[in-house]
């Protein structure tokens, strides 16, 4: 996909003050999306940015009488930074403070179509280049009123700290210039966009703009909300996922003291009370008879069977001893986002508002107009900061739960999931079989084969809506149409196909932090170990031998010398490396793990080097590494969930063992490596291959390849 | 319905709730105190960490009763006005946060432990509970470090 080439177009909005949208045409044809064809585009980055791009001239940048610059950002901040890293990017190109702009998450917008779904990592990427348009083209008004006032040349004008400033020091804060150069319909200095060589905020380690409010508990999550006389609810849940209502017997819950109201709903029974303790009371008080869901048949041997049965053939046939065969099972793993699931509701007979995080707020807005009887625009969709998603929150079952129990009692409703409801019923990341096959001859892999069965992958939430609207459709379902739009070679490995194979269990599923790619590169990478095992190589040189791209080769050099590849390890311990490729992104690990006791091991340390094109904040996307590296090991080496009987076992953060600080490393070393590009994505990046890392550390360690995920039994 | 009077965060309050009301949902509901959140109900997760009488403890299931004529202190006690306890600058320094929802709960622990011991090891900090879902523990480890002065 090409679009740089691009034609601006800018106007004021009829705002009094300047509020500035950029128009992109792109010779893809920014109103004809289906135009482009999936051959141009090379991976799910691209489809993403190419399907939010039509709509990139609705985003708005604006400036106030006050002085501050305001960024409405239709996306949802989950943790990711992406807050901070749009505040740096509207500062440096605006030479306005960081102090002075605030970036508000937008309402479901739904004349955004396809731009406001938060996934893939794609928020920087897609976003970067319209931000800093807008605040070049904001940043030629505010010069031209205040060239008018002094009546100095624009061309002389500068323009620093929020202010423009005159050849002779004198300054105008943006603020006063504000009304005027709404204005503005021609500047009289040419809008462009920084020299990225002159850039002062962009690329600098910078402090989340939100710290200060976190550590002081001012940060405000869905249920710190004031929202007059929304009452608590919660909602009783079936045993088994997907279950549903047969009968309910509400009359000793009704009796209880505080109870408001009981109403059925698709998913269990709601009960609604004066608090929350008088809810989850009456909530226990409820005698439901239950119908079973529809996997209530199914148990983990049940799932992995099946799995295994589906996974397709190898189509080139065993080489003797020049083979490497492997089979590896992952395990269901649900999101956990710290902040449960949860929405705020108030449904009046004409209209609905509500308040969640929710990084698919159009759909959800669609989907509950629909399941209300009421049209779209009658239904608003507050954007709140949340409480971690790692895919969980493209996924908006609070909403629809919380608007239908809302219509139902004829009062506003704070609706809870208790973490167990989230253990049970909560999406999971699909359990997957893979078997790998790898042949080689003369010390060179010569073909690889990687065969994935996976549980349907639920992309519900727009992300068929949008693959549609690129042309990718012809890929088939959402699930292995996003398979094959993620999975890069990262070697000259010869002939090489990876398929996925999804069968429908009547799970609940949803992406789970780099979606495929967390299982399947962490197979490829253990695959790379064993094959260089196998030829007698060191497993870095191998790598370093074969890697396609130069950038991978560079993050791995890295890694191999500040972490000191290759450095005595007592016996029991040892390290490992894993690579990954994605979001235009590639980044290496190399993990030291301490496996001694083989019931608790511990990743002791590790160095992690990342390549973004370019980081807009280092300090950030090293969160994001850090944080990335704590999933991956907890995936790996001990967290997961057990189906007994189309059930989740596990019920709170006791039994599903996320890691806690006695399982994280105590320290973790980020090189955030030079530009050498455009800005890429970081969230996910991560995963999957410190995932390989650690796999391929134990395997060092305990000199055996893990065949699951979690490896530690519970 | 009873009421409870106790302190919190430096000013005595009383609330009329029934006397097995959980003191998380007190804080939240009752008295408007959010910074202490709900992220199990069950004492595991201990996002809503906060120190009863100067020790740390979980609002969640400690039932209102408990608390009466005692001092309650959440994230929103820690810091003397505009000026923020030695820990949540720390916090802000190391750039702790991500998703930020149980960090005032990581702040009230890190508090607590450091009132006990002054220079914690990383063995002393490996016993902290407190779960972090965007897994930000290396940051709280040095943020510790660096609130002890070490």
């Amino acid at each position: 996909m090409e679009i740089t080439r691009r034609r601006l177009l800018a106007y004021a909005t009829a705002t009094p003050t300047l509020g500035i949208a950029v128009r992109l045409a792109a010779d893809l044809g920014a109103d004809d999306p289906a135009g482009a064809q999936i051959a141009g585009i090379v991976d799910f980055t691209d489809a993403l940015t190419l399907a939010a791009l039509p709509t990139q001239h609705l985003l708005v940048v604006e400036v106030t009488a006050a002085g501050r610059v305001v960024a409405r950002l239709p996306r949802a901040e989950v943790g990711q930074g992406i807050t901070t890293a749009v505040a740096q990017i509207v500062a440096e190109e605006l030479d306005a403070r960081l102090a002075d702009v605030d970036v508000e998450l937008e309402d479901a917008r739904p004349e955004l179509l396809f731009n406001q779904l938060t996934g893939g990592s794609n928020t920087i990427h897609a976003l970067y280049g319209p931000l800093r348009t807008a605040s070049a083209h904001a940043r030629a008004r505010l010069i031209t009123v205040a060239a008018r006032r002094w009546g100095v040349a624009a061309g002389r004008l500068r323009t620093r700290d929020t202010a423009v400033v005159a050849p002779d020091g004198r300054t105008l804060g943006y603020g006063v210039l504000s009304a005027e150069a709404a204005r503005v319909t021609v500047p009289a200095v040419v809008p462009v966009t920084k020299d990225p060589a002159d850039f002062t905020v962009v690329g600098q380690p910078t402090t989340r703009v939100d710290a200060r409010d976190i550590v002081t508990g001012r940060a405000r999550y869905t249920q710190d909300l004031v929202v007059p006389g929304a009452l608590p609810c919660v909602v009783a849940r079936p045993p088994t996922l997907g279950g549903t209502v047969r009968s309910v017997d509400d009359s000793a819950a009704r009796a209880l003291p505080g109870v408001v109201a009981v109403a059925r709903i698709p998913t269990g029974v709601a009960v609604v009370a004066e608090s929350f303790d008088q809810a989850l009371a009456a909530r226990d008080a409820l005698v439901v008879a239950w119908n079973p869901g529809p996997s209530a048949h199914l148990s983990d041997a049940g799932v992995r069977s099946r799995l295994a049965a589906a996974v397709p053939a190898f189509v080139v046939p065993p080489l003797g001893s020049f083979t490497v065969d492997r089979t590896f099972d992952f395990a269901f793993v649900p999101h956990a986002p710290m902040e449960v699931l949860n929405c705020v509701a108030d449904v009046r007979a004409d209209r609905a508002e509500l308040w969640l995080s929710a990084k698919s707020p159009i759909v959800a807005a669609q989907t509950v107009a629909l399941r209300l009887g009421l049209p779209v625009d009658q239904v608003t969709v507050h954007e709140v900061r949340g409480g971690g998603s790692f895919g969980r929150r493209l996924f908006f079952d609070p909403a629809i739960e919380a608007a239908l129990v809302s219509k139902a009692v004829g009062r506003p409703v704070r609706l809870l999931w208790t973490r167990a409801d989230d253990m049970h019923h909560g999406r999971l990341r699909p359990a997957s079989h893979h078997r790998a096959r790898a042949t080689h001859l003369l010390g060179n892999v010569v073909s690889y084969e990687h065969r994935m069965g996976s549980v349907t992958l639920d992309g519900g939430h727009g992300l068929g809506e949008i693959l549609t609207a690129v042309g990718a459709e012809a890929l088939g379902a959402v699930g292995p149409a996003m398979f094959q739009l993620s999975q890069l070679d990262l070697y000259h490995f010869g002939a090489q196909t990876r398929l996925l194979r999804e069968v429908d269990l009547a799970f609940p599923t949803g992406s789970w932090r780099s979606v495929f790619s967390g299982q399947v590169r962490t197979v490829d990478e253990v695959m790379v170990d064993e094959v260089a095992r196998t030829l007698g190589r060191d497993p870095v040189a191998f790598r370093r031998a074969r890697l396609r791209s130069a950038r991978l080769r560079a993050v791995l050099d890295r890694v191999a010398s500040a972490g000191a590849w290759g450095r005595p390890m007592p016996p029991g311990t040892a390290q490992g490396v894993g690579l990954h490729e994605e979001y235009k992104s590639v980044v290496a690990y190399l993990v030291e793990l301490d496996a001694r006791d083989r019931a608790r091991p511990r990743v002791t340390r590790a160095v992690a080097a990342v390549d973004v094109g370019r980081a807009v904040n280092p300090r950030g996307l090293e969160a994001q590494v850090q944080g990335a590296l704590v999933d991956a090991l907890s995936f790996v080496l001990q967290a997961g969930v057990h189906i007994d009987g189309g059930a989740v076992r596990e019920s709170s953060y006791t039994d599903f063992r996320y890691a806690r600080m006695r399982d994280a490393p105590l320290a973790v070393e980020v090189h955030v490596m030079p530009p050498t590009g455009e800005p890429g994505g970081g969230g996910e990046l991560g995963v999957p291959a410190a995932a390989a890392a650690v796999a391929n550390a134990w395997a060092r360690a305990t000199g055996a390849a893990p065949t699951r995920f979690p490896i530690v039994e519970s | 319905m009873p009421t409870f009077t106790f302190d919190l965060n430096g000013e005595t309050v009383t609330v009329d709730v029934p006397s097995d009301s959980s003191l998380l949902w007190v804080l939240r509901d009752a008295l408007g105190v959010t910074g202490p959140k709900y992220g199990c109900g069950v004492g595991v997760c201990r996002a809503c960490t906060s120190h009863l009488d100067g020790a740390a403890f979980q609002p969640c299931t400690t039932p209102v009763a408990d608390c009466a004529g005692r001092a309650v202190t959440t994230i929103e006690g820690l810091a003397a006005g505009d000026t923020l306890h030695p820990v949540q600058q720390a916090w802000i320094d190391e750039d702790v946060a991500q998703c930020g929802f149980c960090q005032p709960g990581q702040i009230m622990a890190a508090v607590a432990l450091l009132a006990a011991n002054p220079h914690p090891t990383d063995a002393d900090i490996d016993a902290l509970e407190n779960v972090c879902r965007c897994g930000t523990y290396v940051r709280i480890r040095r943020a510790i470090h660096r609130a002890a002065g070490s």
